[in-house]
């Protein structure tokens, strides 16, 4: 059974087009409308962010958008995004259809096909919307005004006398003029370069844009027909199980595979450092593996997640000052209270359920790695690299992926499935065990945030001076309304030396933003109980941004939180923080077990101004897991680790929410039309650590210091 | 080698291996019944849940050779006679899921309760889900989808 067999697949309705054949896709194109757009490279915030290491790349001024048009007045979305339970593969067709002006059910999306999809640097950033999807409605646009002008040559009629209903041209006043999209397209090609940007359909005009819409992966996802990297099964498919060392820096000494390829139907394959032994049932090279009898030289790393943080401040380099104003020494003098306080906070495990897995079939010189991906474009120039193709020969194909969050921005297991195929001969079926998950995790890296900061008798914030340590410059900058102040910023994802960290690091839902405003939004919580103010009445007293404080009073309202001083006993948090254009505050509810130290979370709310909401229910879908999903790093989620070994191999050590867990959430959108559609899928979660520290600090008078607050650190807090 | 024999999604099925390997790459690589997905290895995250008589078991950790002369319903033989079950219907309606990677998993954890009792409360079925993992955060509206299926099963629906 091979779910990929190459065919056309056209689902009924609103289709995921997982698989289209280029030579097919080559014979419809031919047949339909092909509208290309040449855009300006778009700059995302993530250009100078994200770690680049050949995977980032540049974004080449390259073809940034296909839309297709078929002579059945179909249309086919091809992006280069993917579908990891965002909800894009929903998302972005409302905005195609909007601007066309064709039924929602009539717009089907291939996503993630570097044969079929334009250029991509990855799903990652909450780019998706804010940043492609300005892209897709201007392809749709101007898809639309070509088709305008095709329509009034063949009715004989000027263009402004026409409009588009559900994808027929009418003629305003007489209807009998009339053609559909697949009837203008029947038999052409036509390839056009847009000057011009075309008008964009006013928010106040949009019909689907904005409307709650089912997801199109439901069916498939409940009725396990949902195909991801690990299903795709070519005939005679091996499975590899690769040989790994104990721990990172630990090098091979001596290996022995006899044992292993005594089994019947095992094969060994070695291809410079990988080792793999191969089999067609994952269990039989799971037990092959076992023979395998390996040694190592062990690793020169004597770190461990005790000793991290005092490693980090001492090796990170001396770091950039993005944000600075004022004169620090004068803040200095007018405050009548100065606060010092450092936060720390440890590795954190992407630990998406599907394990990085992927498929590769290396044919007549051709690749085709079906892969788990964030990133597939530069996937494929990895995979190029590493078999000696050209680009040309290399294809990958992003199936459903099963969660992502940053950590399949890295795509390792395409490149090994990749070289496995094309040392063995045979289609090879890499899936990452869950111990390999979480030792080559690309962990959200720990951190250290140092803040000096003081008020002044009006209880005004009179200087501000932070130093972060690891968690780089997203988010980092104050909000706040604050004369003199400094920012440090000490590591990030670039430029780190050697060895600063002990094992892979990178992107992690809102990169380095988690860290920054824990460590902001704590410290202002600390100075407000100081100053005995609410910490709401603080904020709000030192805020000057009018976007930030509507987003405030709009969580005050729904949280029906009222003015008291901390630490009032009620368990009662708050926090704010600026991410991918969201602005996001959350309030929550604790029970502190002061026996104990376990932090039950009572209630959790999420006020946003994400500017136009696309999809509403997908919007709060996203807020809702960003809730859930923060309160996993808040206050259970550390990776321990020693001496390059990664100790938490498995979720018998590493607790992520469960059930048990689970908060009465509320989740509220702020009507926000003047401003283009923000990320939805990153800001909610970025002031989880401080608005559950804050809110534990309210409930028992101890503030926490260290993410996540394990029931031992709320312990020691309390014995202070 | 041995030939097991047992009733898979309503279906017999007879499968020739060594008896020791187990369920859940037997159903994916042998018999390609890929819903049921993998996910730690070690019974902890519930990701490969399938329903064996009317018990919620991790294929990961259960041996083929144990399902013999057993009925092993997977998150493909839920639906019957092209209907979804209660479950599936009301994970659609609450979008109940995000990546969809756990999905399977928590619906037959949910399924085998409500197969064993129509009438099993909400709550009940949530405990039995306590080990079930799930990254996207979707818990709060699968807590909503078993409320719902369970209310629709306990009125007579299946």
């Amino acid at each position: 059974m091979s779910p990929f067999n190459n065919d056309l697949e056209v689902p009924d309705g609103w289709g995921f087009v997982q698989t289209i054949d280029r030579r097919d896709f080559l014979k419809l194109t031919t047949t339909g409308l092909l509208v290309m757009f040449f855009v300006e490279p778009l700059i995302g915030r993530g250009s100078r962010e994200l770690p680049q290491g050949g995977r980032g790349g540049g974004t080449p001024a390259d073809l940034n958008a296909f839309l297709h048009i078929g002579v059945d007045g179909r249309v086919t979305c091809l992006v280069g995004k993917v579908e990891l339970g965002q909800g894009a593969m929903t998302s972005l067709p409302q905005l195609a259809a909007e601007e066309l002006n064709v039924p929602l059910g009539s717009v089907d999306i291939v996503m993630g096909d570097t044969d079929l999809c334009p250029f991509d640097s990855g799903t990652f950033g909450s780019l998706s919307i804010r940043q492609f999807g300005p892209v897709l409605r201007s392809a749709a646009a101007e898809a639309k005004g070509v088709l305008l002008e095709m329509a009034a040559e063949r009715l004989q009629v000027p263009v402004a006398e026409l409009s588009v209903e559900n994808g027929t041209v009418v003629h305003k006043t007489d209807r009998t003029k009339r053609v559909t999209y697949g009837q203008l397209t029947e038999g052409k090609r036509i390839e056009r370069r847009l000057a011009g940007r075309p008008a964009l359909e006013a928010v106040s005009a949009f019909t689907i844009v904005g409307k709650t819409t089912p997801r199109r992966d439901a069916l498939e996802k409940v009725t396990g027909k949902a195909k991801y990297a690990g299903d795709v099964i070519p005939t005679g498919a091996l499975h590899a199980r690769i040989v790994r060392p104990p721990a990172h820096g630990a090098t091979l000494a001596t290996l022995d595979t006899t044992a292993a390829e005594k089994m019947p139907g095992v094969r060994i394959v070695h291809d410079r450092e990988l080792v793999a032994v191969l089999h067609a049932h994952r269990d039989e090279a799971d037990k092959a593996l076992g023979l395998v009898k390996a040694t190592y030289t062990p690793s020169a790393s004597t770190l461990t997640d005790a000793t991290i943080f005092d490693h980090l401040v001492n090796v990170a380099p001396a770091g950039d000052t993005p944000f600075r104003g004022g004169d620090l020494a004068m803040g200095e003098k007018l405050a009548t209270m100065v606060f010092s306080e450092t936060y720390r906070k440890g590795y954190v495990a992407h630990a998406a359920m599907e394990t990085h897995s992927a498929v590769a079939a290396v044919e007549n010189g051709k690749a085709t790695v079906w892969a788990g991906t964030q990133t597939p474009f530069p996937l494929k120039s990895q995979v190029a690299a590493a078999l000696g193709l050209t680009a040309d020969k290399v294809r990958v194909i992003t199936p459903y992926v099963g969660g992502g969050f940053g950590g399949k921005s890295a795509s390792q297991q395409g490149v090994e499935a990749a070289r496995l195929a094309m040392a063995a001969g045979v289609p090879v079926r890499v899936v990452w065990s869950r111990e390999e998950e979480f030792y080559f995790d690309t962990f959200d890296p720990a951190a250290v945030h140092t803040i000096r900061s003081g008020i002044d008798a009006a209880k005004k914030i009179v200087f501000w001076d932070l130093v972060a340590v690891g968690s780089g410059s997203r988010g980092v900058e104050h909000i706040y309304d604050i004369p003199n102040h400094r920012t440090v910023v000490r590591g990030g994802w670039n430029g780190n030396p050697a060895g600063m960290h002990p094992f892979g690091i990178g992107p992690w839902r809102a990169p380095g933003a988690n860290a920054n405003a824990w460590a902001r939004e704590s410290q202002i919580d600390v100075m407000a109980a100081k100053a005995g103010m609410d910490p709401v009445e603080f904020r709000l007293h030192n805020l000057a941004d009018a976007r930030m404080r509507r987003v405030l009073q709009a969580a005050v309202k729904a949280f029906g939180w009222t003015s008291q001083p901390g630490p009032s006993g009620r368990g009662m948090g708050v926090a704010c923080g600026i991410d991918a254009g969201t602005y996001a505050v959350n309030m929550a509810q604790v029970k502190v077990d002061k026996a104990t130290g376990r932090i039950q979370v009572v209630r959790l709310l999420s006020v946003q101004d994400m500017g136009v909401v696309v999809n509403p229910e997908g919007a709060k879908q996203q807020t809702e897991g960003c809730l859930t999903m923060g309160m996993g790093y808040s206050l259970a989620e550390e990776v321990h680790f020693k001496d390059g070994e990664v100790l938490d191999t498995n979720f018998d050590t590493y607790q992520l929410p469960r059930f048990s867990w689970l908060p009465k959430i509320e989740t509220v959108l702020l009507d926000s039309p003047e401003l283009a559609a923000q990320g939805a899928g990153e800001p909610a979660i970025v002031p989880m650590g401080a608005v559950l520290a804050n809110a534990v600090f309210d409930a028992i008078g101890a503030r926490v210091h260290q993410l996540p607050m394990t029931p031992a650190r709320v312990l020691a807090a309390i014995k202070g | 080698m041995k030939t097991v024999s047992f009733t898979l999604n309503g279906k017999p099925t007879r499968v020739t291996t060594d008896e020791n390997r187990l369920l859940l790459w037997v159903l994916r690589d042998d018999l390609g019944l890929t819903g049921t997905k993998f996910g730690c290895g070690q019974a902890s995250c519930g990701s490969c849940t399938v329903v064996i008589n009317s018990d919620a078991v991790r294929a990961c950790a259960t041996a083929v050779g144990d399902v013999e002369g057993k009925t092993v319903t997977t998150i493909e033989g839920v639906a019957t006679d092209g209907r979804l079950h209660p479950l599936q219907d009301a994970f659609i309606k609450h979008a109940a899921f995000q990546c969809g990677f756990c999905t399977s998993g928590m619906i037959m954890g949910a399924y085998a309760k409500l197969l064993k009792d129509p009438k099993t409360p909400p709550a009940e079925v949530l405990k039995e889900l306590e080990d079930h993992l799930c990254r996207c955060g979707a818990h709060v509206r699968i807590v909503d989808a078993v409320t719902t299926a369970a209310a629709a099963m306990k009125g007579g629906a299946r």
